[in-house]
């Protein structure tokens, strides 16, 4: 930054103007290089753009605070857009209402294994405790996740981070394992990217089919809630790595 | 514009409830139950909001970027517990993806075997 760059950074880096437009410039561009591969899953716009923003954030020294500055019109678009999946779940009601065991049945067992395998998985590789607990909630929607990680004392911004990639791993990989798997149901797929991976598994499922997506929206609402009856239950003393006193944490920084 | 009015209602609404009810829940989940309700009631989608409403939900994508750009405050965590980590954000998903999916597919077709008069 030298000569005239160096006011005109300083002037633009200080304007909201600035995060907001490039925040929708690297989604684009991540949608179109998604289109330009013949939709390879790795090449997730999500995925793509947030890869891009950080690296950005981090060349120019710009730190999150800033960031979030501009970005958050977007981010405030969060709460209506979650409000508007009432449409597709109203337009299926009657699939919906057909299904009513099975939503339940699948329900519980992939909230479970939400659960358990998040933090199973990160104590066998040797997490600390405090990493679990953040983890446990990760395939909750952003906001009750960190209000349950709070509650069970975890870290709730690094929930956050634990959500978001939960929610881009199973839009980037989901489909492909679900085709492997030979879930071809429309409801079963939606249920699973719902439960999984909520918001992000969500707006993928919408992709692929209004059906599918309408089940993703309540697999999303439904996971939240019995994860939020849940896992305050769950967490009480001896369930999160207890049994190995010597292998927990000395206890947060 | 009315329509999106209403959304941003529903939102407030939910708010409240969740505030005064002291739910859990984040205001929007319930204003989506409210909005449900809503369409319930009048037994149909207004055209208007299925223009609003279907434009945030094509867009939903990228609401997510923000929050996850947040990765950078936590880039040293990630550093130290990268294996504890993406294990359980690779491994995890898809094992809860496999089994929610294995189990609803199974549920919904022994159920399509067994009562079928349920449709008649």
């Amino acid at each position: 930054m030298t000569g005239a760059l160096g006011p005109l950074w300083t002037h633009l880096s200080a304007t909201p103007l600035l995060w907001l437009t490039l925040t929708l410039v690297a989604y684009q561009g991540g949608g179109w290089l998604f289109r330009r591969s013949g939709c390879h899953p790795l090449l997730n716009p999500v995925l793509t753009a947030v890869a891009a923003l950080v690296l950005a954030l981090k060349a120019s020294g710009t730190d999150y605070r800033t960031y979030f500055d501009g970005a958050r019109f977007i981010h405030f678009l969060l709460g209506p857009a979650t409000v508007a999946l009432a449409i597709p779940l109203y337009r299926e009601i009657d699939l919906i209402r057909k299904a009513f065991a099975p939503i339940l049945v699948s329900l519980a067992a992939g909230s479970l294994t939400a659960i358990a395998s998040a933090v199973g998985i990160a104590r066998l590789f040797g997490g600390e405790r405090i990493i679990l607990l953040s983890l446990a909630p990760k395939s909750v929607t952003t906001p009750i996740a960190m209000g349950i990680s709070e509650q069970i004392g975890g870290l709730p911004s690094l929930t956050a981070v634990s959500v978001v990639l939960t929610g881009i791993g199973g839009a980037v990989f989901g489909g492909w394992l679900l085709d492997r798997l030979r879930v071809h149901d429309e409801s079963a797929r939606g249920m699973a990217m719902g439960v999984a991976s909520h918001g992000i598994g969500t707006a993928r499922a919408l992709q692929w089919s209004r059906s599918a997506g309408a089940f993703a929206a309540l697999a999303m609402a439904l996971n939240g809630l019995l994860t939020a009856l849940l896992l305050p239950v769950l967490a009480g003393p001896g369930a999160v790595g207890e049994t190995q006193v010597s292998r927990r944490a000395p206890g947060p920084q | 514009m009315g329509y999106l009015t209403l959304i941003l209602i529903c939102q407030l609404l939910g708010e409240i409830v969740a505030r005064l009810a002291r739910l859990p829940v984040p205001g929007p989940v319930i204003g989506m139950v409210i909005l449900f309700c809503g369409l319930l009631l009048r037994r149909g989608i207004p055209e208007g909001l299925e223009t609003s409403g279907g434009y945030l939900l094509r867009i939903l994508p990228m609401l997510f970027v923000p929050a996850g750009v947040g990765i950078v405050t936590h880039l040293d965590v990630l550093r130290r517990s990268w294996a504890a980590f993406g294990g359980a954000v690779v491994v995890g998903t898809a094992l809860t993806i496999a089994v929610t999916g294995l189990v609803m597919q199974l549920a919904v077709r022994h159920r399509a075997k067994t009562a079928p008069a349920d449709t008649a």
